[in-house]
Formats: structure tokens, C-alpha cells, sequence
């Protein structure tokens, strides 16, 4: 791959040069596996691998779990009984598969945020944040479309809640939301075609995955200084940077291991612990639970979508200039994915010279909020709708726009960056000592 | 209906912030039940989940179902554990109708239990996971690793929280039941104590029976719940080891690269 200068796999032996000049197959995983990695990253470059072990282990426990399971809204519910009942092992694969979800948005969300602290998103790196939103997006598509196959009473309701608001898109809204659900309502058709996406859509964000990585392996790995890997000679190269393997790849190993014994805990002592019991029985479309709450996971953005209310003076101005087409409602949709857009776009939104949050004293603040914001929107979506609630989501939702639209644009202007260090390799040995040897 | 112990949502494990359970309407407290089946060890106690299976067969049969639970597993171990002629007899306790022939027949382990007998009583297979009510500091629920999930408690509870006081609506008996969502419940007491005689000689006063069809009725809703918690510590043990290896393979292959920490 293109980029950093490093040593390329050479075949030696006869089979290896045959292979080699028709299918350069060795190569490429040498290359991948070998790529100089900065050697000062830190513990929050771990996630990646853990991502990409969630995605292994969701497609495979999935796989098992498909066998057994029947798509119609009669069986539906009784197949995932006889999966917890009847097969062997069925009840921890499909415990491993629910908490998997869960694992799987705790490491995108410590990902997301490293990115967005150690300015992984910047130039030149623009195009890997964008397909990691994209894959972003196709998670919670997937995860959402999962929750409903077990036909529950939170599957259908909640399908019905998040499907209603494709149904607030002035005009279009209506057909719409009837092409998702293939019907008026939630149905059997909405569980079919969601089994189907459920099933495709994992196999897409594999595809993805390769190309985030290839982009990133094209661009190198960002790094905790924020300062580029010297490229000048393979010599430079080598100062500032440790082959993938083994040393990262034991570290992230190491990392891996720990985050799993006490995600083993979880599946084995409290498997239900961050599912909900309502969904322990089965839809009925006669009775409405008294609490829809999405899964955790989505918590953050579901508060941003409840936050904009026909009293809020935005939403009645943007109401009154659109001659009302713009109803509170689709105002919140609106802002719902207008909070992962302006994510996206935090690479054009940035103006800071500096990449990384370490050399940026104002910055730093603003990010800490962000997170902070981030855990009380996750906290308050999962409230109700009265009471001091509903002035917390906005004060949260307005927060977390204005990081993005006022503040990342702002600070480069007017933040004084702290200097930063010349070299990766100056970084590195003003932290540590000299290895004994 | 079940708002009292509806917990509207728990928050992100990593966000420390835990959702509240919503409030009951009739501000009821439940009382933790030391079950034998809590806590990472936990297991089912077998004698009581057979006075439980009575108290199901002789009282709450008679208008509840359990219709995802075969009968067969009453028989396994690791639940109530009946020895093979015993399921086989228990069986004919209850007529199905036979899928192919469509005609009623005595019931066979290979069977489910059938469903609910009266209309309005629901079906009790998954009860105590439906009625999880989290517990425990801020609502976090944490608690739950060592306490339980809640259901079974709730259970107990409703079978005891009877006042006595009853009132019509609409035709329907409703009886005041303070451990109920709203207060009134359309079920009559089921129990009162000393209705099952157990052979095990156990005592029958009114809050055994209900422990005992409350342990049994979370036996019916995770059957595999002892598999599972094997499973799981041997997984943690495993990855336990496993992490400590790879730490000290990884300490030994940085070590070439990075010295120790330089103090500032
Ligand atoms: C006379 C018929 C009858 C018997 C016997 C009976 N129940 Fe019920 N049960 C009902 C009905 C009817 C409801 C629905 C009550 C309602 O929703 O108001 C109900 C509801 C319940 C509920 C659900 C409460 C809730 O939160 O919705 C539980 C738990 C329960 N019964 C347990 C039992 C147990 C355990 C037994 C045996 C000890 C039993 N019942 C015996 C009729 C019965």
C-alpha cells in the first residue's frame, strides 16, 4: 500500500513467486499486517480490533441463530423460546448475540470519541471518518432491525415508534414509511424484510470495514501528538514507528482479552441486564406498553429527537417560515440525524491547525462537555417526557450543535495551541527511558 | 400496566448512570427474596422447585398456561428433576389437542404444557423475566449480579400483598392488591395457605407456597440459567488467564522498545 515507505513481502521459493505473480495475495496480507503503526499510540487505539472482533463474533453467533429461527409473526416469538429451551447451547449464543450489540456501540462510542479528541478525522484522513459514519449508520439500521426479531413486545412497538417517524417527512413521509413496513402497519412483511436486511446489512459493513482500513492504512494511523509519521527514508520511518505485528497486535490482544472476561461476566451472571422485560412477551398490537425506550445505545440521539417540542421558539420560527410544513416533529427527525451529520462533517468544520486535543488548551474543555453532554443526553432519552426532562434534552441537544457548528469552527481561530513536539520519536523519549538492553 | 416495575431503560453500563424504575402508582416496596438461585453461584434448589411445580399443577393451572415449556423438562436436572415414570404420569395431568389428528388426547412429555385455561390470565412461562424489576443503587440495578433480577420477588409479592377488599366494574371482580400496578387485580387470591400438601413435608404457610411456585416459575422462564452462569465463570476464567498471559508477552515484546516511564 501507498504511503509510508516500509520493507514489501518478497517471495523466495518457487510456489511463492508462482502465486505471487498471479494472485499477490501474500503480499497484500503482509503489507496489512506488517504496516508501520506509530509506536506512541495509546490505550484508546484498542477499539478498532475490538470492532472488528464484535462484527466477527455478531456474524457468526448470528449464523447459528438463524437456523433456528422462523420469521413469521406467529412463530417468531415461540422460535426464540425453543432457541433458549431447545438448543444446545442456543440460550448463551443468543445471550452472546444481544450483549454483542451492546459491546459492539460501547467500543464504537470510545472509537468515535477517540477520533474526535486526537483529531483522527483531519486532513488527510477524511475519507476513513466518513465511512466510519457510514458504518456507524448501517450499525444502528442493523441493531434496530436485530431488536425486532424476536417479536416482542418492545420489537413491535419500538419498530412501530421508529418506523412512525419516517411518516413525519412532509408529503413523502407516508409512502415511505409504508414501503419500509410493506404494509399500513408493523406486520409479518416488516418482520420479513427486516430479517432479510438484518442478515445483508452486517455483510455490508464488513465491506466497509476493508475500506476504512485500506484508507487508513493509505493515510497511516493517526497518532496521541497528532504529528505525522516522518516519511523520508525507511530509516526516519523506523524511528518513529513498530511494525502492526506483533506489537500491536499482542497489545490489542491483551486489551481484547480483558474486555471480555468482563463482557463473559455480563452474559453469564446478567445477561438481561441491559434488555428490557417487557420484551419477554409477546407483541400484541392491542396493547401499548406504558414505556417505549430504545435500546441504550440509541439513547443519546432519541433525546435529541424528542428535545425539539411544538414550544421550542426554533421550531416555531423554522414552523412559521416554512408555512408549517416544518411541524415539531419533523423537526425532530431532522435533528435526530442532523446530530450524526455534523459529526460527519466535524473534518470540514475544524479549523484548528493542530490535530490533537493534547496541544489545544481550550479545546480540551469543550471536548470534556461533549462527552459529559453525550452521557446526559444517553440519560435523559431514557426519561419521561415531563418535568424538568424535556428542558435538559434541549439544553443537551443545543450543546452538542453547537460544539460542531460554533465551537470547532471558532476555537482554531482563537485558541493558542500549545507547542508540539517535532517528531513522534521526541514524544516518545521524552515519556520513556531507554530500553535496557 | 406493570409501571411499577417497568424500568424504562438502563442506561449504558459505561455511563454510570443508571434509569430510574419508574415509580409505582401504588408506592409499594418490594422485599428482596433471598433465593437459593441469586448471585454468580447460584442454583435452583431441586426439592423446591417440585413443591413449586405443585403449588403451579394444583392451583395456578387451573386458569394460567405455560405453553413454551415442554414437559417433558421438568425431568432435567438442573430443574425440578422428576425421575422418567414420574414426567410420563405428570403428563397426563393434561389433555392437548394432537396436531395431526386434531382430536384432544392425554398429554406426553414430548409436550408443551398447555396454554392459559382462562382468557384473561396470561400465560406464566416468562413471567419472572417480564417482571424483572431492577433494583439496587440509583437504579443502576447492578444489584441484580447479586440479588436476582426482581421477577420472582414481584410475584411473591403479588400473591401476598392481598388487603381483602374487593370491588365490580364492568362484570369483573377486581381485588385490591397493593403489590398490583393500579391496586386492583382481576385475579382472586390463588392462595391463602395450607392449600398444597407437600410430600417433602416443608412447611405450606402462605409465603413457602409462594416462594416456592415463584422459584419454580423462574425455573420455567430460563431453564438454562445454571448452564449459563457454568458457562460463564468458565469463560471468565479462561480469559482471565488468557489476559494474563498476553500481558506479560506483551510487556516482554515492548520491552525491546520502550523503557519505563520517565518521572517528571
Ligand atoms: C382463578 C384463576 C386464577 C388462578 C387460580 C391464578 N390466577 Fe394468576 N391471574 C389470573 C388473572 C385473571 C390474571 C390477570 C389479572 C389482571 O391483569 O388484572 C392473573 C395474573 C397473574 C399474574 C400477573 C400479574 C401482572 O403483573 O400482570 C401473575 C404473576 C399470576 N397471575 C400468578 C399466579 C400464580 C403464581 C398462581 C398460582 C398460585 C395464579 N396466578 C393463580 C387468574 C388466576
Amino acid at each position: 500500500m501507498a504511503g509510508i515507505p516500509h520493507d514489501h513481502y518478497e517471495p523466495k521459493s518457487g510456489p511463492e513467486k508462482w502465486l505471487h505473480s498471479r494472485l499477490p495475495i501474500v503480499g497484500l496480507l503482509y503489507g496489512t499486517i506488517m504496516i508501520p503503526t506509530p509506536k506512541n499510540l495509546n490505550w484508546m487505539w484498542i477499539w478498532g480490533i475490538i470492532l472488528t472482533f464484535c462484527l466477527a463474533l455478531q456474524i457468526v453467533t448470528g449464523i447459528v441463530l438463524v437456523m433456528h429461527y422462523t420469521p413469521h409473526v406467529d412463530l417468531a416469538f415461540a422460535s426464540v423460546e425453543h432457541i433458549m429451551r431447545d438448543v444446545n447451547g442456543g440460550h448463551f449464543l443468543r445471550y452472546l448475540h444481544g450483549n454483542g450489540a451492546s459491546l459492539f456501540f460501547v467500543a464504537v462510542y470510545l472509537h468515535l470519541f477517540r477520533g474526535l479528541y486526537y483529531g483522527s478525522y483531519k486532513a488527510p484522513r477524511e475519507i476513513t471518518w466518513v465511512i466510519g459514519m457510514i458504518i456507524y449508520l448501517c450499525m444502528m439500521g442493523t441493531a434496530f432491525m436485530g431488536y425486532v426479531l424476536p417479536w416482542g413486545q418492545m420489537s413491535f412497538w419500538g419498530a412501530t415508534v421508529i418506523t412512525g417517524l419516517f411518516g413525519a417527512i412532509p408529503f413523502i413521509g407516508e409512502p415511505i414509511q409504508t414501503w419500509l413496513l410493506g404494509g399500513p402497519a408493523v406486520d409479518n412483511a416488516t418482520l420479513n424484510r427486516f430479517f432479510s436486511l438484518h442478515y445483508l446489512l452486517p455483510f455490508v459493513i464488513a465491506a466497509l470495514v476493508a475500506v476504512h482500513i485500506w484508507a487508513f492504512h493509505t493515510t497511516g494511523n493517526n497518532n496521541p501528538t497528532g504529528v505525522e509519521v516522518r516519511r523520508g527514508s525507511k530509516e526516519e520511518v523506523k524511528k518513529d514507528t513498530v511494525p502492526f505485528w506483533p506489537y500491536f497486535v499482542i497489545k490489542d490482544l491483551f486489551a481484547l482479552a480483558v474486555i471480555l472476561t468482563v463482557f463473559f461476566a455480563i452474559v453469564g451472571f446478567m445477561p438481561n441486564y441491559l434488555g428490557h422485560p417487557d420484551n419477554y412477551i409477546e407483541a400484541n398490537p392491542l396493547a401499548t406498553p406504558a414505556h417505549i425506550v430504545p435500546e441504550w445505545y440509541f439513547l443519546p440521539f432519541y433525546a435529541i429527537l424528542r428535545a425539539f417540542t411544538a414550544d421550542v421558539w426554533v421550531v416555531q420560527l423554522v414552523s412559521f417560515v416554512t408555512g408549517g410544513i416544518v411541524d415539531a416533529k419533523f423537526f425532530g427527525v431532522i435533528a435526530m440525524f442532523g446530530a450524526i451529520a455534523v459529526m460527519a462533517l466535524a473534518p470540514w468544520l475544524d479549523t484548528s491547525s493542530v490535530r490533537s486535543g493534547r496541544y489545544r488548551p481550550m479545546f480540551k474543555w469543550w471536548f470534556a462537555l461533549l462527552a459529559i453532554d453525550f452521557a446526559v443526553l444517553a440519560w435523559v432519552g431514557a426519561m419521561p417526557t415531563d418535568g424538568i426532562y424535556p428542558y435538559i434534552s434541549l439544553l443537551g441537544a443545543t450543546y452538542w450543535f453547537g460544539y460542531f457548528l460554533v465551537l470547532l469552527p471558532l476555537l482554531g481561530v482563537i485558541e493558542k495551541p500549545l507547542p508540539q513536539p517535532a517528531t513522534i520519536e521526541d514524544d516518545f523519549n521524552s515519556h520513556y527511558e531507554k530500553p535496557a538492553e | 400496566m406493570f409501571k411499577k416495575l417497568a424500568i424504562t431503560a438502563v442506561a449504558a453500563l459505561t455511563f454510570g448512570a443508571g434509569a430510574a424504575t419508574a415509580a409505582g402508582d401504588s408506592g409499594h416496596k418490594m422485599h428482596d427474596v433471598d433465593f437459593s438461585f441469586e448471585g454468580p453461584f447460584g442454583t435452583f434448589d431441586q426439592n423446591q422447585l417440585q413443591r413449586g411445580l405443585k403449588v403451579y399443577t394444583e392451583v395456578c393451572s387451573a386458569c394460567h398456561g405455560l405453553k413454551f415449556v415442554p414437559i417433558r423438562t421438568i425431568g432435567d436436572d438442573g430443574g425440578p428433576h422428576l425421575p422418567e415414570e414420574q414426567v410420563i404420569e405428570y403428563a397426563k395431568n393434561f389433555s392437548v389437542v394432537d396436531k395431526e389428528t386434531d382430536e384432544d388426547r392425554e398429554a406426553k412429555p414430548s409436550d408443551h404444557f398447555p396454554g392459559s385455561a382462562l382468557e384473561n390470565a396470561p400465560d406464566l412461562s416468562l413471567m419472572a423475566k417480564a417482571r424483572a424489576g431492577f433494583h439496587g443503587p440509583y437504579g443502576t440495578g447492578l444489584s441484580q449480579l447479586f440479588n436476582g433480577i426482581g421477577g420472582p420477588e414481584y410475584i411473591v409479592a403479588i400473591l401476598t400483598s392481598y388487603t381483602g377488599e374487593e370491588k365490580e366494574e364492568a362484570g369483573t371482580t377486581y381485588y385490591e392488591n397493593t403489590a398490583f400496578p393500579g391496586g386492583w387485580i382481576a385475579m382472586a387470591p390463588p392462595l391463602y395457605g395450607e392449600d398444597v400438601d407437600f410430600d417433602d413435608g416443608h412447611s405450606n404457610e402462605l409465603h413457602h407456597e409462594s416462594e416456592d411456585v415463584a422459584a419454580f416459575l423462574m425455573w420455567a422462564a430460563e431453564p438454562k440459567m445454571m448452564a449459563r452462569k457454568h458457562a460463564g465463570f468458565v469463560g471468565v476464567l479462561f480469559l482471565t488467564v488468557l489476559s494474563v498471559l498476553l500481558y506479560l508477552t506483551n510487556k516482554r515484546i515492548w520491552s525491546k522498545v520502550k523503557g519505563p516511564k520517565k518521572k517528571h
